[in-house]
């Protein structure tokens, strides 16, 4: 009992995963393939990485109180930015990856702006901002653009072993996020001004500077995805960022990695594990072939399973100077908005 | 607390630092797979603009072609052309099949992968085929990339069966999937490489927008106005409907406004709805007929004439058609071609010819034929496609009645 | 609130502000500014295209926007209680898709599977209410995974497309309306129905429940320390959201017919016209007419951008723009009510007027 009380949700996230290696390991045998062979981890990993980047940024987005839902079409813009600048010629891949990185960066800070200057909830100024690109999307690109050239189409297509290089890419920025977060004023000042935002101005923090910044590194690294996915398809593509709808299933992630989605408390590393988990379970569904419309309905359920396991415990908590709220006020900190 | 993540954060670094050390010992990874360098090659050009003069000459010529092969069979039926030699895999057995296939979320998707399931029945009777393997990529082109390369590395697959969800960005992986050496089949949408043993395909987009516009014409005068109602844009075989179409009204002088609607019939009832509201509408023309009925109902509502309108060989259109006895016509994206690529699988280990474009008949429905069709499908919920092909297969009608999609 | 001793309220109505004042109070909020941003996009329509004015043409228009604005009113009260509920387009979905399967052309079957649908609606009600408040997981995320498995459980059954359209006369409520009236030509349905919602809400967020609903939104622990029952309410209010959807579903069945696309994207559509109604995200503030009037200004925005020719491409970006632009001055005006309701600087208040009485301002609960 003493044991379980002191399970952090980040713990909990990762029992979830062992126990989806091992449910996976029984089905993918029983179907008569193996769950470990470099194929199929190659498999899993691959749908790892663009989800990965994407709830890495949705984690701080979340962990300051707000949300980012135009994540897909920022996504979809860099892809198209980065293709149409490289037009095959790898001298323009840097460029390319620039420009696509700074034009997310503006979406971000735009989006930052609006949340925190102007006081938008994040779910409408998001929402905003993610129309306002779906139509300049929709107006200026008919169809696939631009072609990635072959060396950078290698960094969607090679892998160490079994594991993609987009996923060790994924990896490295999660690592980067983890110290900012971690080592730096601005990662302490972020779980400030998630928790309390009033206790957080009231200590001396900007409280405007974390905001702006969980939504610029949220939509740089959703213009990381948009990257790695110009180089997988090999071209950029309007619509590559609402096919995967990357928005929910984000935030999904994250939360089912432990962030509260109020705000305040959460872990990178626990949402690493939400996204694990989404990548298995597909992976498992579809060498399963189960019919797709019974994959939504597990994925539904699998989502309010997965958070239920863990609902209303103790979350990882890193600012106990910011956040002396007694235990059982934790659990109706769960609500949106506030 | 924090030490607790310094310690994750340790195994994240020492992963990557092993994978690393991986890399440096595995000779294989110093050199990437051959196929993604052939696909470096085939740069495409980008589709800013889909009307494309050639295509549609030779599309046009296409609707008027005589077909190869037993008109009581259209499934098999194709255009005199290059053939592929395909003795080099002719051999004894049931072969796996590996079936990449976009998304099964509209009705002409769900009515083709039931006939396909039932035509597979068939052929493992026959023993041609020991089992099909099928991943749905469920809309996205990230998920069919790894479909595909999933059957390349785990399907131990003896042919594949790839139906694109779009075509640029499934081309380099089509390209890979050639690259192993076994029988490739392309269907519905295209890919920019040639590569596969066969592309199976209905004539295309262009024709359709022939045939439906022409139609438009015949029956309007000069002047009148049609509202087109199209799904999404930028999918090549809907974009090249609404192109050909778009280039006749413009040279009859009928004037067009075209709108997305996203297939959903509340939107489709809006416009409609907005569009008699401002002024006369004589014609609906559609670049897929789902959500037919709405367009018609709303000029019900509005106590307006019937216009002329095309729609698609959908029943729910046919019997609204029949219903109200508008001027008509049904055009048709051959459905029946979901039984193909699975009939290609049988003749390619036989070791007989294919064609190398696959081009299947496309045949719109005119109003004296339509009772036939309704006839035939009697029965057969709204969302299934009067050409579905299927009637001698195992399982009719129930299995389409019934909708029972695997 | 209605407990209140017979005194007390003839104090109360002594100390507001005359009705004037009120009415220019309530348009300075966010939910009352709602109705000036209707009426200039109405007067904009009418501009662009005059026939747009003419009675017939306009109670088409509330006809059509029924659904929506009921689905608003929904989720208005889902929001007011600072919850979320992204299942709503999926339970629309269904509840079409029901009624197209299990009502096919047998018109003794349209009561008892109406009676099947609303009893559907309210059970998705009650799941999405109790699993969130009893298991204390988020709304977001409950209603998303309601959202996803029961739009693919219902295609699933259906094999991805629906039978067919049900019997008219269930098509009926949705599509037709009460004929031969003077100046309006036809009375629809749907008009009906909003207008019978509308009143019920008003009457229900006026009611002690719709009170401790607010309350709840604004401060959880404080209403559950005055003894609300705050698990119940906000299940209630979820139910309401399900119910609205299914009466939006059953309308749009008969408006538009049955197709597994009719009901897609509705729960950002409502959610947004909840919000360009000047209801606050996170819950306690908000009036639930102009809910429902937010909805009225999205669709009017989306006529006038289309009588006004505007590509249909851009117009996702215009509408970013509007919704960020109206919740950002609306976001402001909360603000300053807030400060000022404190400093009691905000509004120059009449001799007669005390400080605003908690409960008196209509125009922001």
């Amino acid at each position: 009992m003493k044991i379980t009380s002191r399970l952090t949700s980040t713990h909990i996230v990762y029992l979830v995963v062992l126990l989806t290696i091992i449910a996976g390991t029984i089905l993918v045998a029983a179907a008569g393939r193996s769950f470990f062979s470099a194929g199929n981890i190659s498999s899993i990993l691959t749908g790892t990485s663009v989800l990965g980047f994407i709830a890495i940024g949705q984690t701080l987005v979340i962990l300051v109180g707000s949300l980012d839902l135009s994540v897909p079409y920022v996504v979809s813009l860099s892809s198209l930015l980065a293709a149409g600048i490289m037009a095959n010629q790898p001298a323009n891949i840097l460029p390319g990856v620039l420009l696509a990185l700074a034009v997310a960066a503006v979406i971000g800070l735009i989006n930052g702006l609006v949340v925190s200057g102007l006081k938008v909830h994040g779910f409408i100024a998001t929402l905003g901002t993610g129309l306002i690109i779906s139509g300049y999307l929709a107006t200026n690109y008919k169809g696939s653009s631009g072609q990635a050239p072959l060396s950078f189409r290698l960094v969607g297509a090679t892998g160490l072993g079994p594991v993609p290089i987009s996923t060790l890419i994924m990896l490295a920025c999660a690592a980067v996020v983890l110290l900012v977060l971690d080592r730096t004023r601005l990662g302490h000042s972020m779980y400030a001004v998630g928790g309390d935002i009033n206790v957080a101005r009231m200590s001396g923090i900007r409280t405007s500077t974390p905001i702006i910044a969980a939504h610029i590194i949220c939509s740089v690294l959703a213009g990381m995805a948009g990257l790695l996915l110009a180089a997988r398809l090999g071209v950029g593509s309007p619509t590559i960022g609402s096919q995967g709808g990357y928005d929910l299933l984000s935030i999904a992630a994250v939360v089912l990695g432990g962030t509260l989605l109020a705000g305040g408390k959460g872990s990178l590393v626990g949402t690493l594990g939400g996204v694990l988990i989404f990548a298995m379970i597909d992976n498992i569904m579809s060498v399963l072939q189960i019919n797709p419309f019974l994959k939504d309905v597990v994925r539904g359920i699998v989502i309010v399973a997965a958070v239920a396991v863990y609902a209303g415990r103790r979350v990882v908590n890193r600012t106990a100077r910011f956040d002396d709220t007694p235990q059982e006020t934790v659990s109706t900190r769960q609500e949106v908005g506030a | 607390m924090r030490r607790s993540i310094q310690s994750k954060v340790t195994v994240v670094a020492a992963a990557a630092l092993l994978a690393l050390t991986a890399c440096t010992t595995d000779p294989s990874i110093e050199n990437p797979p051959a196929a993604e360098t052939e696909g470096g090659e085939a740069a495409t050009t980008p589709a800013e603009e889909w009307f494309d003069q050639e295509a549609f000459d030779e599309q046009s010529e296409q609707r008027s072609a005589s077909f190869i092969g037993d008109p009581e069979q259209p499934w098999l039926q194709y255009l005199e052309g290059e053939m592929t030699d395909t003795s080099e895999f002719a051999s004894e057995g049931a072969k796996k099949v590996c079936f990449a296939n976009a998304s099964i979320s509209n009705p002409w998707r769900q009515t083709g992968w039931i006939t396909m399931n039932q035509q597979l029945e068939v052929l493992q009777e026959q023993g041609v085929i020991s089992q099909m393997e099928t991943r749905d990529a469920q809309d996205d082109d990230n998920t069919q990339i790894a479909d595909i390369d999933y059957f390349i590395a785990e399907g131990d697959c003896d042919a594949f069966i790839i139906s694109p969800n779009s075509t640029a960005a499934m081309t380099p992986a089509v390209e890979r999937a050639c690259e192993t050496g076994k029988p490739v089949i392309v269907f519905d949408r295209g890919v920019d490489t040639d590569c596969a043993t066969t592309f199976i395909h209905p004539i295309g987009g262009f024709a359709w927008g022939i045939d439906t516009a022409e139609f438009l014409v015949d029956n309007l005068e000069e002047g009148d106005k049609v509202v087109a109602l199209r799904i999404l844009p930028g999918v090549d075989v809907l974009e090249q409907r609404w192109a050909a179409a778009e280039k006749i009204f413009q040279e009859n002088g009928i004037e067009a406004t075209d709108y997305f609607t996203g297939a959903d019939p509340t939107e489709i009832k809006k416009i409609i709805s907005d569009e008699l509201a401002t002024g006369d509408v004589q014609g609906v023309w559609m670049d897929a007929g789902d959500g037919a009925v709405a367009a018609i109902e709303a000029f019900e509502d509005a106590g307006k004439d019937y216009p002329v309108m095309t729609g698609e060989d959908e029943m729910s259109f046919l019997r609204k058609w029949e219903e109200t006895g508008l001027t008509g016509l049904a055009p048709v994206y051959s459905n029946f071609q979901w039984r193909t690529p699975l009939l290609a699988v049988e003749r390619i280990f036989a070791g007989e010819e294919v064609p190398k474009e696959w081009v299947l008949p496309q045949t719109p429905i005119p109003e004296e034929e339509r009772a036939d069709f309704l006839a035939s499908n009697e029965g057969m919920p709204d969302g299934h496609y009067a050409k579905f092909g299927g009637t001698d297969l195992p399982g009719y009608p129930e299995v389409w009645q019934e909708r029972q999609i695997p | 609130m209605s407990t209140l001793a017979p005194d007390r309220k003839a104090e109360l109505r002594r100390d507001r502000s005359p009705r004037k004042d009120r009415l220019l109070r309530g348009m300075r909020t966010p939910g009352g500014a709602v109705f000036l941003l209707l009426l200039v996009l109405l007067a904009a329509v009418i501009f662009v295209n005059p026939s747009f004015g003419e009675p017939g043409s306009l109670i088409r228009f509330i006809g059509r926007t029924a659904p929506i604005a009921i689905a608003a009113i929904g989720q208005y009260f889902v929001i007011v209680s600072g919850e979320f509920d992204l299942s709503m387009g999926s339970v629309v979905t269904a509840q079409v898709i029901i009624a197209g399967n299990l009502i096919g052309q047998d018109d003794a079957k349209v009561l008892p599977v109406l009676l099947l649908m609303l009893v559907f609606g309210a059970l998705i009600g009650l799941i999405n209410g109790l699993v969130t408040t009893l298991l204390k997981i988020p709304s977001f995320i409950v209603t998303l995974g309601m959202m996803l498995a029961l739009l693919g459980l219902v295609l699933y059954w259906t094999g991805g497309a629906a039978t067919g359209n049900p019997a008219d006369s269930f098509r009926q409520i949705g599509r037709g309306g009460i004929e031969n009236i003077p100046v309006l030509e036809i009375l629809p349905y749907p008009v009906l129905i909003l207008l019978a919602i509308a009143a019920g809400a008003f009457w229900l967020m006026r009611r002690p429940y719709g009170r401790t609903l607010v309350a709840v939104g604004d401060n959880a622990r404080a209403a559950a320390l005055t003894g609300a029952r705050v698990w119940w309410i906000r299940t209630r209010a979820f139910i309401l959201s399900s119910l609205a959807a299914t009466v939006a579903g059953i309308i749009l069945v008969g408006y538009a017919g049955v197709h597994p696309s009719v009901g897609r994207g509705y729960e950002f559509t409502a959610i947004t016209a909840v919000v360009l109604g000047g209801v606050v995200l996170g819950g306690g503030r908000g009036w639930v007419l102009s809910a429902a009037a937010g909805a009225f200004a999205l669709e009017m925005l989306f006529a006038l951008l289309n009588f006004a020719g505007v590509a249909s491409t851009w117009r996702d970006t215009v509408q970013g723009i509007i919704i960020v632009a109206a919740v950002a001055a609306g976001a402001r005006t909360w603000e300053r009510r807030r400060r000022g309701a404190s400093s009691a600087t905000h509004d120059k208040q009449t001799p007669i007027a005390q400080p605003p009485a908690v409960g008196a301002n209509e125009g922001g609960k």
